[in-house]
């Protein structure tokens, strides 16, 4: 196990800068999820951890001893891909095994290992087949022992999960968090998908663009995102941003939209009178109200048992809803949706950052 | 559910398609007769070989006799050509040539077409080009510098020349081949073996080659193909009768001035073909997969 930091690392193809200084202290122990819309360099970063991509430029360095000239096999890494990469004219034990019978371990020691992964991972009687006569899942899970066997410092795991069903998806992702949690090692976890990002890491580092958004616990990012991107990427259904231009010249600071309606600002959004922003609304943080609200016009409603969602307009917007409760709204209804005041954001509607942190 | 949708109105395409085939009548002008066709272009030759062989010289050289057909077939040739020339040894040469040459070519054109493909130095794009070109220089304008070089070394008239020759041409039609399908397995996988801790050479030779076995196959069968056929080299290097391949040694040495030993010609290009028509039927799925490439976990 070992802490991984990354210090202002940059990496160029040719002319394009894909990664544009990223700085990442992941601690030991941790379970660090990289998250961003396909083409952010999450991959790319990942892969020179690995060491299967060279460092443009900056630091990487893994339990404290820099590693950017280190070949990935010194870096004591195991890595699991996207297609598993599980060899295929190799039986399961084989595939285990392969790591250390190069390490040349005591044929003893290996098998002990290679037993003790399968039996973790309910492989135990696939040993002897082949990656081609198993399931996705179980392929999966090989991948994850060929990782687990190796016991190294980091785990590297680059959207193990993208090419499993979503049902399989949802299994493996509480099967790989309860690993972490009894093997405690050290793992960067690579994927597009905010909510397995949300359910498995122990911090997230949002990315886009080749740069760190914002990096926090997932509640941390979910209560108080950093800009209007980490607001719109994560949580779904996705944050409600509605225009407005901030009043704060009377009593009550406000914020004033399109039509005239005035909803409070929070507290500790600081806007100048006249700023253009945008407010954020959770869609659980803005039910239907008889009191005052945004009005707004249900277009479609989603019931899916727990909870139901509506799909509303608002000044020509899509706004949606989100109520626990079973609500008897039907399409064309006329609603006020009332946002949460102390839950509300307020974003910058020009440069999309926060205005202020969220109110206690 | 659009998807479905989409599946099976390709369905009902591909059988609307395909329905042609439904009569007999219409399967018979498109498929059957093209075939039947194909059959007759490609198999005649041997027909012609396989009577011609055995039709006793008094039918060979009647002219009134039904050249399509044998009335007394024998195997006099064949005795001939086994008992009474050097045969046998001449075959031996071209196996022993083919197979050394194959080996020697194949081991070059892995690592050539390893790094080429995996290694990604600079220009290694040009170089890969710059092999495929070499394999377009025809023979025919190579032998007389390559006669040169031969004479030089002092190996002229020896095995020894056709095995170092025949690279020339094999290397870049293996390294060509294998190039292509080196690119079909997947580079996760050497990235795997990678951080798993293997070398290069490891990887090619644990990860790579293992599944590299069909594309192995197919560029062994053509090499070999290639080499056992070979024609201009062999006659241009060679002179003495008993180091002569077969391809040479039957036009050169059974035809004796103007007189052409028909029989003896024919079984010898039948018993020479016979080698490498069971190859290929041996290995014919591996050669197609080798030639489509396809790694599949």
């Amino acid at each position: 196990m070992a802490a991984v930091t990354i210090t202002a690392v940059r990496k160029r193809f040719g002319g394009t800068e894909v990664i544009s200084g990223v700085d990442v202290a992941i601690g030991d122990g941790e379970f660090c999820v990289l998250v961003g819309p396909s083409g952010c360099g999450k991959s790319t970063l990942l892969r020179m951890i690995a060491g299967l991509e060279e460092i443009t430029d900056g630091e990487i360095a893994i339990g404290g001893v820099v590693v950017n000239r280190v070949p990935p096999k010194q870096r004591d890494i195991a890595m699991v891909f996207q297609n598993y990469a599980l060899y295929p004219h190799m039986t399961v034990r084989d595939n285990m095994s392969f790591a250390l019978k190069l390490a040349k371990q005591p044929r003893a020691e290996v098998e002990g290992r290679v037993a003790r992964a399968a039996e973790i991972l309910g492989l135990a009687s696939y040993l002897d087949r082949y990656p081609r006569q198993l399931s996705g899942g179980q392929r999966q899970r090989v991948a994850m022992g060929r990782a687990i066997v190796r016991d190294p410092q980091v785990f590297l795991f680059d959207e193990p999960l993208s090419n499993l069903d979503a049902k399989l998806r949802v299994a493996m992702r509480t099967e790989i968090k309860e690993l972490h949690q009894r093997l405690k090692t050290t793992s960067i976890y690579v994927t597009h998908d905010q909510i397995e990002a949300m359910t498995m890491a122990d911090r997230i580092v949002v990315m886009r663009d080749g740069r760190v958004e914002q990096i926090g616990d997932p509640l941390e990012l979910y209560d108080t995102p950093a800009n209007i991107f980490v607001a719109g990427f994560i949580g779904s259904p996705a944050m409600n941003l509605v225009p407005g231009t901030a009043r704060v010249n009377g009593t009550r600071p406000s914020v004033e939209f399109e039509g005239g309606l005035r909803l409070p600002l929070p507290h500790a959004a600081q806007a100048s009178d006249g700023q253009a922003v945008l407010y954020g609304m959770r869609p659980e943080h803005c039910a239907p109200s008889d009191a005052a609200g945004l009005p707004a016009e249900v277009v479609v409603v989603e019931p899916t048992g727990a909870d139901t969602q509506l799909f509303c307009r608002f000044n020509g917007r899509d706004i949606s809803s989100l109520v626990r409760e079973r609500v008897s709204c039907r399409p064309g209804d006329r609603i006020r949706l009332a946002p949460d005041p102390a839950r509300v954001h307020v974003f910058d509607a020009a440069t999309g950052a926060r205005l202020g942190a969220r109110e206690p | 559910m659009i998807g479905s949708r989409a599946a099976t109105a390709a369905d009902v395409v591909d059988t609307a398609g395909m329905n042609y085939l439904a009569s007999l009548p219409r399967r018979l002008v498109t498929v059957y007769l093209p075939l039947v066709v194909f059959l007759i272009v490609l198999l005649f030759p041997f027909y012609w070989m396989v009577t011609t062989s055995v039709k006793p010289d008094a039918e060979l050289l009647d002219v009134k006799s039904n050249p399509f057909w044998v009335v007394h077939p024998t195997f006099a040739h064949f005795r001939h050509l086994l008992f009474e020339t050097q045969y046998p040894r001449w075959l031996w040469n071209t196996l022993l040539v083919s197979v050394v040459a194959t080996f020697l070519s194949l081991s070059c054109s892995v690592l050539a077409a390893y790094s080429i493909e995996r290694l990604r130095f600079r220009g290694s794009r040009y170089v890969g080009m710059a092999i495929f070109l070499a394999y377009l220089v025809p023979p025919s304008i190579l032998f007389i510098p390559l006669a040169d070089v031969v004479f030089q070394l002092g190996l002229f008239d020896t095995r020894l020349a056709l095995i170092l020759i025949y690279p020339t041409f094999l290397i870049p039609f293996c390294t060509w081949l294998l190039m292509g399908y080196f690119k079909t397995i997947p580079f996760e996988l050497e990235e795997c073996a990678l951080i798993d801790g293997a070398t290069r050479l490891q990887i090619l030779t644990r990860i790579v080659l293992p599944l590299a076995v069909p594309g192995l196959i197919s560029a062994g069968i053509f090499a070999f193909t290639l080499s056992w056929n070979e024609f201009i080299y062999a006659l241009t290097f060679i002179s003495s009768s008993e180091v002569k391949t077969a391809p040479v040694a039957v036009v050169t040495e059974l035809v004796s001035g103007d007189v052409y030993q028909w029989g003896a010609l024919m079984a010898g290009a039948l018993l020479g073909s016979l080698p490498v028509a069971i190859l290929y039927s041996f290995f014919v799925e591996y050669y197609v997969s080798g030639l489509t490439g396809a790694v599949k976990e």
